[in-house]
């Protein structure tokens, strides 16, 4: 089998495969262009009868739930982030499977972390052959090179439930690390040692996979509720020492930033939300992990405070700084993605307002809408944008591939969608003429924040309207891509090869970019 | 092995600067080694610039190690040189261009609420000091530099009054004390610096010398921008001799207290209240208005405590102070927003400047708001009240229209 093949321009010019891994993708047709046909993906119809009568599915151990569960070669196995960086499953069930000499698998997680680098062994030893999810930094510079055997595939967290519900990725084998659980397979993570809120990424693999499995270091008897994972889509549940380890949920991404500089950009940002308009009462907002973004939402919390107002919903990540908001009454509801911090997972667990949300409630493109589209104003971040405000998130600008998509494109479709970024990070410039990688298309990126100037792009002449006699630095982009440009120099082009190691996939499935090999 | 030089800073921790190492060779030609941070993406960029600086000093025989973490241009070309200085006799200059933003001359009258301190040896924190608009930046090549990287700051600090835009704050160097002072000068005054602090300023005599320095190179080099002075008191004897310290040269503009060294000259400790310092602040604040400058008050250096600073400002401008030293960006806002006038101030400053306006219009010599004359203190001070507020963004400069509207 090719890793790659059939390469074509898409929509946004962007040479891509159309056959990646042996799977048909189609390229990118541009936002709303690409409209699916057909039934969704169906999984096998079980019978009660071929399982327990008690509804006991416990077994002995994660390897005696692997065997039973069929483990082979060339498998899909899926696992979740939920315990962000304290992640202690997927080394384990990769280091089980060279045991069996199982071979070519696929991991399939929703997203990847540094503590998942024992990994790169069983790449070499090719237990796994690819990774489709995310490649965070040593996956990533493996990756890059070109020494996966596969070609990798990144999709945002709607991508990835959208690829599972259309059928394009068929999970063999879901493993669910579940801080809560009973001998039946209902599962939740808002108790147990390993308490980290939600289980919201799993939700598709439960529904989908052919065979699940749950692993909890907390059982309970039945039923443990809330069930969050319920135990109908179980096949086997699996006690095991420790599952997770809560305390590295918070990782450096998850704390406010004590820099000056990213303080004022994050303040620019607050300023321009209220001279737009966009901070009143009932209004809604979402500002991602990076200590920037939670900079804003502090900000934000100022500005309403001031006005007595409140937010109908914040959408989270949630940390401390949101949860002090809903209790403070800033906001009626958390609907929360995946919680940040220990403060959260409390929170959670104690608040009624603060609301555990899947991938398919907030971000699922091929469904009859999502939330995500109801938030007036999102707050992101961004490795380069280039001056058509395309945006990158995934590679660095010397073309490594080091970050995962997160539920960073199904966010561009809220009202508003604003990148406070700096101009330059240590002499690279951010804004540019061409980004390394496209991963959001620049029609639905609406305004660049940076410490020397705020760009809008053209296409909102309403907030350039409102913002007209603003006291803001309002400019162009291609003003902010010369003022970089003046103060750090013209960076050479990073040298690539032809080789494509990894595809960058659309909300809709479409191949928006692909991402090449570097020349070592 | 030949003469050998290093320059610059090095270690996990140290961003847009680099550090260079510079052996001087009898043959053999040129070896240079680049490690960047940059990557692919500066490599060539930073070798060029080597090689550029190496042509300059003629150096045809030489290895140089850069090792690099995102440094500008300006800052390796700073490095290079002050590598070169140690090691081979030469009177060349390595001048990066100057760019227009920094050509710009500064007032005796201009406001001077707040003027960031910034390490000479430290090309981070000069980058964006101007984004956060303190109305002076000080370059400083005294306090904040060890003395191991004093040869090191005058040519990073040349370059920087070169190159970095600071985005319209004045652009100050704190140069050192005595004969060192001296020979800082000839790295600052011909690359349009707008203003020089005096540290440790004791006698009117030591502003004399640097002022007649900074004369003596503008007139071999012809140059005509005007050059401020500004004394830092920081002893007893200081603190006496304030008047004549601050009338000791026709370009001194403002005269600042230091208190760290002032408490530690006067044996005790400094706090938050300031009764230790009371007579010296009073006293700078009385020299300084007697020799019409502005007094200028020392830093606060808790930069994590926001409200203290509050109060520290409150009481600086009830005791008749201009403005404050920052150390941190975060304290510039602070301190510009306490040092302006409160709503009071201006609503009654407003009703001031506005009678006196309608007086001049009906000419009349005597002002009165209702039964009450105004006597022409009074409205001098309401203007200024007036110009603060607009020249720190409380004011629209046409509220005077838009009022009347």
């Amino acid at each position: 089998m090719k890793k790659y093949d059939k390469i074509v321009k898409n929509a946004l010019g962007r040479e891509v495969p159309t056959v990646v891994n042996g799977v048909e993708m189609p390229p990118y047709k541009g936002v709303g262009k690409h409209i699916p046909d057909g039934r969704k993906h169906a999984p096998r119809i079980p019978s009660m009868a071929n399982y327990p009568e008690d509804g006991n599915k416990l077994v002995p151990g994660l390897r005696e739930a692997l065997q039973k569960a069929g483990l082979k070669d060339g498998m899909t196995i899926s696992t979740h982030h939920h315990f962000r960086n304290g992640d202690l499953l997927a080394v384990q069930i990769f280091d089980i499977a060279a045991e069996m000499g199982v071979k070519d698998l696929v991991w399939y997680p929703s997203a990847s972390f540094p503590c998942h680098e024992p990994l790169i062994k069983h790449m070499e030893n090719g237990t796994i052959d690819h990774i489709e999810g995310s490649m965070n930094g040593p996956l990533g510079k493996f990756t890059s090179e070109g020494n996966m055997s596969g070609t990798g595939v990144l999709r945002s967290h709607g991508g990835r439930y959208q690829a599972v519900q259309d059928g394009e990725v068929q999970i063999d084998i879901a493993v669910i690390a579940a801080p809560t659980a009973d001998e039946f397979g209902n599962a939740h993570g808002l108790e147990g040692d390993a308490a980290c809120g939600l289980l919201g990424f799993a939700l598709a693999d439960s529904q989908y996979a052919d065979k699940v499995i749950v692993a909890t270091d907390n059982l309970v008897p039945f039923p443990c509720i809330p069930w969050q994972i319920q135990g109908n889509y179980v096949d086997y549940t699996v006690v095991m020492d420790e599952v997770g380890d809560s305390s590295k949920i918070v990782s450096g991404t998850t704390r406010i930033t004590k820099s000056p500089d990213r303080q004022l950009i994050a303040e620019m940002t607050a300023r321009f939300c209220d001279q737009a308009g966009i901070i009143k009462d009932g209004w809604s907002f979402q500002a991602g992990a990076g200590g920037t973004s939670l900079s804003v939402g502090n900000y934000f919390a100022d500005i309403m405070r001031e006005r007595n107002i409140k937010a109908r919903f914040v959408r989270g990540g949630s940390n401390k700084y949101l949860v002090d908001m809903l209790e403070e009454g800033l906001t009626d509801y958390i609907l929360d993605g995946q919680t940040f911090d220990l403060e959260g997972v409390r929170s959670m667990r104690e608040n009624p307002g603060h609301v555990n949300t899947s991938p398919f409630t907030s971000y699922n493109y091929h469904a009859k809408g999502n939330f995500a589209q109801f938030v007036d104003v999102v707050v992101l971040g961004a490795t380069e944008v280039d001056v058509n405000f395309n945006a990158n998130v995934a590679t660095h600008s010397d073309g490594y591939l080091l970050h995962g998509l997160g539920g960073w494109q199904n966010c561009l479709f809220s009202k508003t969608v604003i990148l406070p970024i700096p101009l330059f990070r240590d002499r690279i410039p951010v804004v540019r003429d061409e980004v390394t990688t496209i991963c959001g298309p620049g029609e639905l990126i609406d305004v660049i924040v940076t410490e020397r100037g705020i760009a809008i792009n053209p296409r909102r002449t309403d907030l350039i309207e409102k913002l007209k006699d603003s006291d803001l630095p309002i400019k162009t982009i291609e003003e902010l891509k010369d003022e970089a440009e003046r103060i750090c120099g013209k960076p050479a082009k990073p040298e690539l090869d032809d080789e494509i190691i990894a595809v960058i996939k659309w909300v809709d499935g479409t191949v928006i970019d692909a991402v090449r090999k570097v020349k070592a | 092995m030949g003469k050998t030089a290093t320059a610059g800073n090095k270690g996990d921790k140290i961003r847009s600067d680099c550090h260079v190492s510079l052996e001087l060779k009898d043959s053999g030609g040129r070896d240079i080694e680049v490690n960047t941070k940059t990557g692919i993406l500066f490599q060539d960029v930073i070798r060029k610039k080597a090689e550029e600086v190496l042509n300059h000093f003629d150096l045809k025989n030489a290895r140089l190690v850069v090792e690099d973490y995102g440094a500008l241009d300006f800052v390796i070309a700073a490095r290079i040189e002050a590598a070169i200085k140690q090691v081979a006799e030469t009177d060349k200059e390595f001048l990066p261009e100057i760019i227009q933003e920094n050509t710009t001359e500064s007032t005796r009258e201009q406001y001077r609420f707040t003027r960031l301190y910034l390490p000479g040896d430290s090309p981070k924190l000069m980058l964006n000091a101007g984004i956060h608009y303190p109305n002076g930046v000080i370059l400083d090549l005294e306090d904040a530099v060890a003395p191991g990287k004093k040869h090191d700051a005058r040519f990073l600090v040349r370059n920087a009054l070169r190159q970095v835009n600071f985005y319209g704050a004045e652009r100050m160097v704190r140069i050192n004390q005595g004969e060192r002072g001296l020979i800082d000068l000839e790295y600052v005054v011909p690359h349009h610096v707008n203003l020089v602090l005096v540290p440790k300023a004791e006698t009117a005599e030591d502003i004399q010398k640097v002022n007649e320095k900074i004369e003596a190179i503008q007139k071999e080099l012809n140059l005509e921008y005007p050059i401020w002075l500004m004394p830092i008191i920081e002893s007893a004897l200081g603190v006496v001799k304030a008047y004549e310290i601050a009338s000791a040269a026709d370009n001194v503009v403002a005269m600042a207290i230091g208190l760290e060294d002032y408490t530690a000259d006067l044996g005790t400790l400094r706090t938050d209240e300031g009764t230790e310092s009371f007579f010296a602040r009073s006293q700078l604040v009385n020299a300084a208005r007697a020799a019409k400058v502005q007094p200028i008050d020392s830093v606060f250096s808790d930069v994590e405590d926001m409200e203290a600073l509050k109060q520290n400002v409150l009481r600086s401008k009830a005791l008749g102070f201009d403005g404050m030293g920052c150390i941190h960006p975060r304290q510039i806002k602070v301190i510009k927003q306490n040092f302006a006038p409160d709503e009071a101030e201006i609503k009654k400053a407003k009703k001031i400047y506005k009678a006196f306006v309608e007086a001049e219009k009906k000419g009349l010599g005597v002002v009165s708001l209702g039964t009450k004359m105004i006597d022409a203190p009074v409205v001098k001070r309401a203007r200024r009240s007036i110009d603060v507020a607009i020249k720190t963004g409380i004011l629209d400069p046409d509220w005077m229209e838009k009022e009347e509207k």
